[in-house]
């Protein structure tokens, strides 16, 4: 069946239906990773966005359970080519069937570099994929500047309290749209991870004496996550060492003043290098993010930047002056990317006062 | 971290002679390497013995030394130029274990020169097998486990700890022979036990077998400061058991998920920095495909072919980068030349894919064994890109120009279902066409699977290609089903045989439906930054990218493709040094081609690179884009030279020599026409095109006669016949092929060869020199040892010489390079072949006459005129130097090829040696070819009926040498009877001792052996000793003139050497 792609400026890509078939308008971004789709599918700060990917051939090592949620958040999929087949030991399935049951409406067999081209001269823009060839372009384009991405914190973040059992440091985790890894990464080093929604008030946190407080990954405008700032204050104040990924360190910033804004056309890949202002040691992060913290705006008596972004100069994290916080921009978490930064989680540990 | 200021004058060392292993991607490495030190303010110094390539050129190095690769030559350049740095990591394995071996001799530290880019330690830790082994052990990273066992009992001891099966190698016996994989004990016990019995030393390696295992690379780099990234990863659709040169190998890695992905590139990166290294550095994994299992194979810690490959794959410089890294810089402090807006420090993403393919010399040996090993065999390999797997392997195979255009190809239609299922198991080049068949036949992908363990993936991409083959033969021809074809690069005139129209009806319904090739660009990045450098590779049903520029005169300049025995180096170094001077005339310039070895590929010679096959098909879509001012055949070899008339049909006007005059060249009617107008002489002969009409003109003309196609280079296909039988057999073989040309039949003429390169503006002639092979004619030119300036012909033929190369060039209406080659028959001066063309000697000859050739032919080509450009017309002065250049080969990594020359090119490269005398000249040339003599002073010689008489002077000068002469029975009574001392040996079929053991007692430095002239029959004593010869490492001469070349090099060797640096030789 045939797909159309069409985008804020009336620019319509024609290519090939993938997935479920149902019209959707969103955010359309593009990550660079060559391999991870499954991780990008499934990574919840996608939420709101229709995700294009610019390696051309995906789905070659099929479904397996790399998963880093439940279930897929990406508004839409763009890609050049899906694979007919899968091979890996670990396959499940594949992605024409997982895009279907996950209820991922698609398209393939576009320019996905013209696409790309597009997205960065122009900007991110917003985009409907739709499979009726009849569309009145008109109304297609109204819709589209009319669409914003909204409160997508509240969409992905967890119902419940969720306990990954520990004999280590106990991390409070607050979930912004999580990726698995992060507590993963927490757990696999013996921490006892508490994931905690969104929304939870930082007295219950506060009152479960945590050893630190991680804030996690998650989509959307950070701007719009005025009461979760509210209580990012308070875990500020309360002098329990936070370690703070993308949308949390984005997070801590707008709690202590900073502000933030939106990237031309953001960050998503693994292969930025950052580097670490300390040691001017280079890492290359995984990255996924279309807003960035202003260090400008940052008051340096508050915080300071810790990691600064090789190619563009960007703010990748902060240390918190007299504090034992510290917050990234990229995913030491990883999942899809390099593995590089995982230290950081080692250096939030023994922020904890727990073994190096 | 900032460059170090304190290295001010670098020492780089290149990797010497083209040879199976390695072969022009140090040229790349070593000239951008150079660059990137010259920008930099440093006073380069380089040292290579190979002048065919662009590194060893005086604008690229401040000191230029063609001196043989020997830690004496090096020791001696130390102490002239004294250098305050040594880079030994772009020259190959042979360029650092030099650096390590003037290290180790304390004779750096004595000079207060230190290595740079990798330290000794880490070369060590990389490359001794044991402090590798426990290198890898202290950081965990897994290798595959093995011992060395000197009895069967500790063999099996061994292998119980480590399971079946296990590969055996025993330690020193002729290329791996005696070794093989053990499934259980019984079969453990019988390999092992003769693998002892061979062992010279009784030593047998057992290692655990991962042969199918997923054979995957990663390119790293590392700083100073300990910053490390990845270039790029690879995966080798060859599983493990194949050496990765001779893998078809595709970038990124396609069958692994991010998982295996990142623990690989985890490990890499703990492995670069564990070693140490600050460069560049290559980690090969085998993957096991059904676990997280892995083991490193391989670690090379310097620039290597992968490197080569991942540069063009990805567009990052990793030469370059290793360089500045070399001087102190961190990656990011190194800008991304490629976007100028990224640094060195970000990873390169791709979104198309890459595939490369080994083109194996097996058309040139036909004996040889085409199972492919652990041993490589390639001489080179081209590379394609497109945006789908299909299309970028069907680019790559019609880029290997072997005549297969499609996966339908090598007669495999041919063989019964069980002699496919055989041929199935057969591990060789020929490996996915045979699979293409057996999924034609409906054999399973995962019984195609399990006995190749070739990822189902690929074989799933393999049955795609065969489904459109299918497609196209059944289904009538829609729009959509040759966009489709297209898409995964289908080219027209496959899709026409396929469907029963012609290639004329197939492009015309794609260009009347807008089906046309559009450009995308490799920009390290995925498009995510705008890119500076136009770098573009084809893809079908996209946009294009590709801006058609109109400001300046456009040229297109035509590479020589892969690098294959015949045509090398040699034709990328001229299509350079054409794409520099035209640049310099002003002109826009654009290379077309698809090795990504060399420097021509590199993204900063041509301001437009098309990194694309070398067809009719794809030079036009590209024509199409750019429309060029013109196109210049006359530099890339005879791949650039097929191109001619299909450019001119595109209303492409060739720059310099015309069509039709290259034509004249090679058509033999036309061509004689030209000589009987000129009144130059030539052997008699003819054309024909069947084994009958050949037999006619040779009996009319009288045996030996030389038969050859036409439009061919490198002497392919090219034999003596010395009577009918031989000529049927040669014919047939030539005809295998189909010819579009007829082919030649020759009376062989036996003289003095001379060669000649000039220039011709119309008017008049520029004469670099002349060149005088050392073996008479019968060996081919590129086999031959040259030496410039001719040094053994009289007044009269060099005159003759003069004139016939200016009336033949001026008869040609030659404008820009012509190469001749003569003969010399007592002042009598025959004609040979005439190439309206850059030849193989040119790049030597610009060296060593500091005449810059190809620029002034390029110069020529743009308008200008000799004279006005400077020059005197004729034959150059002789240069102050003697120049001798020596052809090398690779036989001992191919298995059964034949060894002896003859009018077929088999070497892969070639040396110099550069003097003031004939005999230094002639000295050094040998040891830059390896032949570095008297060792044990015993020689064998078996020489052919008609050869003895000559062979006896030989024989006395080696004697003279202080050399023992073993001989076989008549050789050695020839030579008793004529006063040479000579002992008898049994002949390999005699009992023991006989000619094989004293060959396998390593105490032999050299055999000559003067084959019966003809062909050699594999069975045949001569061919064993040859063969037994080269893979015991003992030199093997089988032309008289170069055994007497050898003696007179031994004669007068001198222990203390002249060196010359190029950069210092003024124009003649």
């Amino acid at each position: 069946m045939k797909a159309f792609l069409i985008l804020e400026d009336g620019t319509v890509f024609e290519g090939t239906s993938i997935g479920s078939t149902r019209e959707v308008i969103s955010e359309i971004v593009f990550n660079t990773s060559m391999t991870g789709y499954l991780e990008v599918l499934t990574d919840p700060s996608y939420a709101g966005q229709a995700v294009t990917m610019t390696y051309p051939l995906i789905g070659n090592y099929g479904i397996t359970e790399d998963m880093e949620s439940k279930r897929s958040w990406v508004d839409g999929y763009i890609v050049r080519e899906l694979s007919r087949t899968n091979s890996n030991f670990r396959s499940k399935g594949s992605i024409q069937d997982f895009l279907k049951e996950q209820d991922v409406p698609g398209i393939a067999g576009i320019d996905t570099r013209a696409l790309t081209k597009l997205l960065r001269e122009k900007g991110t823009m917003n985009g409907m994929i739709t499979t009726d060839e009849n569309y009145d372009l008109d109304v297609v384009l109204k819709k589209l500047k009319d669409y914003t991405v909204g409160d997508v914190v509240s969409k992905v973040t967890c119902d419940d309290v969720t306990v990954l059992k520990g004999s280590g440091k106990k991390v409070a985790l607050l979930d912004f749209g999580a990726k698995n890894n992060i507590a993963k990464s927490l757990n696999e080093r013996g921490c006892q991870v508490t994931i905690y929604p969104a929304h939870t008030k930082a007295e219950t946190i506060l009152s479960t004496n945590p050893d630190g407080i991680m804030l996690s990954n998650g989509p959307g405008d950070p701007k719009t996550c005025t009461t979760i700032i509210e209580e990012i204050k308070k875990l500020y104040a309360s002098d329990v060492p936070i370690f703070a990924i993308c949308l949390g360190h984005q997070l801590m910033a707008l709690a202590n003043g900073a502000d933030t804004h939106k990237m031309k056309y953001g960050h998503r890949g693994g292969n930025h290098p950052v580097k670490d202002l300390q040691t001017g040691r280079v890492y290359i992060s995984s990255q996924n993010h279309g807003y960035v913290v202003d260090t400008d705006t940052l008051d340096p008596s508050v915080a300071v930047p810790a990691f600064v972004n090789v190619n563009d100069g960007t703010n990748e994290g902060l240390k918190y002056t007299g504090k034992n916080i510290f917050t990234v921009q990229f995913h030491p978490e990883a999942c899809p990317g390099p593995q590089d930064s995982g230290y950081l989680f080692d250096r939030f540990i023994s922020m904890m006062g727990g073994a190096q | 971290m900032p460059r170090d200021n304190s290295i001010k004058k670098v020492l780089v060392i290149g990797s010497g002679p083209i040879v199976i292993g390695q072969a022009a991607e140090f040229d790349y490495a070593g000239t951008q390497a150079c660059r990137s030190l010259k920008e930099e303010g440093v006073e380069v110094v380089l040292v290579n013995s190979n002048p065919a390539t662009i590194m060893t050129d005086k604008n690229i190095a401040d000191h230029v030394y063609i001196e043989p690769l020997t830690v004496k030559v090096l020791e001696q350049i130390i102490m002239e130029e004294k250098p305050d740095s040594i880079l030994p990591t772009l020259g190959g394995q042979a360029g650092l274990n030099l650096g390590m071996e003037l290290a180790e001799s304390g004779f750096l530290k004595e000079h207060g020169v230190r290595l740079i880019g990798t330290t000794a330690e880490t070369i060590f830790k990389a490359e001794d097998r044991q402090a590798f082994k426990d290198t890898m052990e202290k950081i965990h990273e897994p290798v595959a486990a093995s011992l060395v066992v000197h009895t069967v009992e500790d063999g099996i001891k061994f292998t119980n700890t480590i399971g079946y099966p296990v590969v055996l190698r025993p330690a020193y016996t002729l290329g791996g022979s005696g070794g093989g994989i053990a499934y259980n004990e019984e079969q453990l016990i019988e390999i092992l036990t003769n693998g002892l019995r061979l062992s010279r030393v009784h030593e047998v390696l057992v290692e655990r077998c991962i042969a199918g295992w997923k054979e995957i690379e990663y390119e790293v780099m590392r700083d100073a400061a300990g910053n490390c990234i990845t270039v790029c990863n690879m995966e080798n659709i060859d599983p493990v058991g194949v050496h990765t040169g001779d893998s078809i190998v595709v970038a990124p890695s396609q069958t692994i998920g991010d998982k295996e992905y990142q623990m690989l590139r985890t490990s890499a990166l703990n492995i670069i920095t564990e070693l140490g290294i600050t460069g560049g550095c290559n980690v090969q994994y085998a993957l096991n495909p059904d676990s997280f299992e892995y083991c490193v194979i391989e670690v090379n810690p310097r620039v290597s072919r992968s490197s080569a490959l991942a540069s063009k794959a990805t567009g990052y410089p990793i030469a370059k980068v290793a360089a500045k890294i070399a001087l102190g810089y961190t990656l990011d402090e190194i800008k991304n030349a490629i976007t100028g807006k990224t640094y060195a420090s970000f990873e390169p993403m791709l979104d198309y894919c890459v595939v490369k393919i080994p083109r194996l010399p097996f058309d040139k040996f036909i004996t040889a064994k085409r199972t492919l090993t652990t041993q490589m065999k390639a001489t080179g390999e081209v590379m394609s890109i497109c945006n789908n797997f299909e299309g970028a392997l069907m680019k790559a195979i019609r880029s290997l120009e072997q005549h297969v255009d499609s996966l339908m190809a090598y007669e495999f239609h041919e063989l019964s279902d069980e002699k496919l299922e055989e041929a199935l198991h057969v591990v060789d080049d020929r490996r996915i066409f045979c699979i293409a068949e057996a999924l034609r036949r409906g054999v399973s992908q995962e019984h195609i699977h399990d006995i190749t363990r070739i990822d189902l993936w690929f074989i799933d991409k393999i049955q795609i290609l065969v489904e459109m083959e299918q497609r196209l033969k059944s289904e009538e021809l829609t729009v959509e089903l040759l966009k489709e074809a297209k898409r995964i690069e289908f080219p027209d005139h496959v899709i026409a045989d396929l469907c029963g129209k012609t290639t004329r009806e197939v492009h015309d319904m794609r260009y009347a439906n807008g089906i046309v090739a559009a450009y995308k660009m490799v920009d390290t990045c995925a498009a995510e930054f705008e890119a500076e450098t136009p770098y573009y590779y084809s893809v079908y049903g996209s946009e294009n990218e590709a801006v058609q520029t109109k400001d300046k005169k456009k040229v297109l300049v035509l590479g020589s493709g892969p690098i294959r025995i015949g045509q090398g180096v040699e034709f990328d170094y001229c299509s350079v040094h054409a794409t520099w001077a035209f640049a310099k005339e002003g002109y826009e310039t654009i290379i077309v081609n698809n090795n990504p070895e060399t420097v021509s590929t590199d993204f900063d010679i041509a301001d437009k690179l098309y990194f694309e096959p070398l067809t009719d098909e794809d030079v036009e879509s590209i024509v199409d884009i750019e429309k060029p001012d013109g196109a210049v055949v006359q530099f890339g070899g005879q791949t650039a030279i097929k191109l001619t008339e299909a450019l001119m049909k595109m209303g492409v006007p060739i720059f310099g020599t015309k069509a039709e005059d290259v034509d004249a060249a090679e058509d033999r009617e036309l061509f004689d026409k030209i000589l009987e107008e000129t009144g130059i002489p030539r052997a008699s002969g003819g054309t024909v095109y069947t084994a009958s009409e050949a037999k006619e003109i040779a009996n009319k003309i009288g045996y030996p006669v030389l038969v050859r196609p036409s439009y061919v280079l490198g002497g392919q296909g090219m034999q003596i016949a010395f009577n009918d039988q031989e000529i049927e057999e040669f014919i047939g073989i030539i005809n295998q092929i189909a010819q579009d040309h007829p082919i030649l039949v020759d009376k062989y003429l036996q003289g003095k060869e001379i060669e000649v390169d000039a220039v011709c503006d119309g008017t008049d002639i520029l004469i670099p020199g002349i060149m005088e092979h050392i073996e008479r004619t019968g060996v081919h030119s590129g086999d031959s040892i040259s030496v410039y300036p001719a040094n053994t012909i009289s007044e009269v033929a060099k005159n003759k010489i003069v004139d016939y190369t200016e009336r033949l060039a001026k008869a040609l209406h030659v404008k820009g390079m012509i190469n001749i080659q003569f003969i010399d028959m007592n002042d009598e001066i025959y004609v040979i072949e005439v190439n309206p063309r850059s030849s193989r000697t040119v790049p030597y000859i610009s060296k060593v006459t500091g005449i810059p050739i190809v620029d002034l032919a390029t110069q020529v080509i743009t308008g200008h005129t000799l004279k006005e450009l400077g020059y005197k017309p004729g034959l150059q002065p002789s240069a102050e130097y003697i120049a001798i250049k020596m052809p090398v080969f690779s036989f001992e990594k191919l298995r059964g090829a034949e060894i002896a020359m003859g009018p077929e090119m088999k070497s892969t490269g070639e040396c110099l040696g550069i003097a003031k005398t004939f005999n230094e000249a002639l000295y050094k040339a040998f040891l830059g070819a390896g032949v570095s003599l008297p060792k044990h002073k015993q020689m064998i010689m078996t020489v052919a009926d008609k050869a003895k008489p000559e062979s006896v002077e030989v024989a006395k000068r080696f004697a003279a040498l202080g050399y023992k002469i073993y001989a076989t029975r008549s050789t050695a009574k020839y030579l008793q009877e004529h006063g040479v001392e000579a002992l008898w040996v049994n002949k390999i079929s005699q009992e023991s001792p006989n000619v094989m053991d004293l060959i396998l007692g390593h105490k032999i430095d050299l055999v000559i052996d003067i084959p019966t002239a003809g062909h050699g029959d594999k069975s045949s004593d001569g061919f064993q000793i040859r063969r037994n010869a080269i893979e015991t490492g003992v030199y093997c001469i089988t032309a008289m003139d170069t055994a007497n070349a050898l003696a007179r090099s031994l004669e007068t060797a001198q222990n203390d050497f002249t060196l010359v640096d190029i950069a210092k030789v003024k124009n003649a």
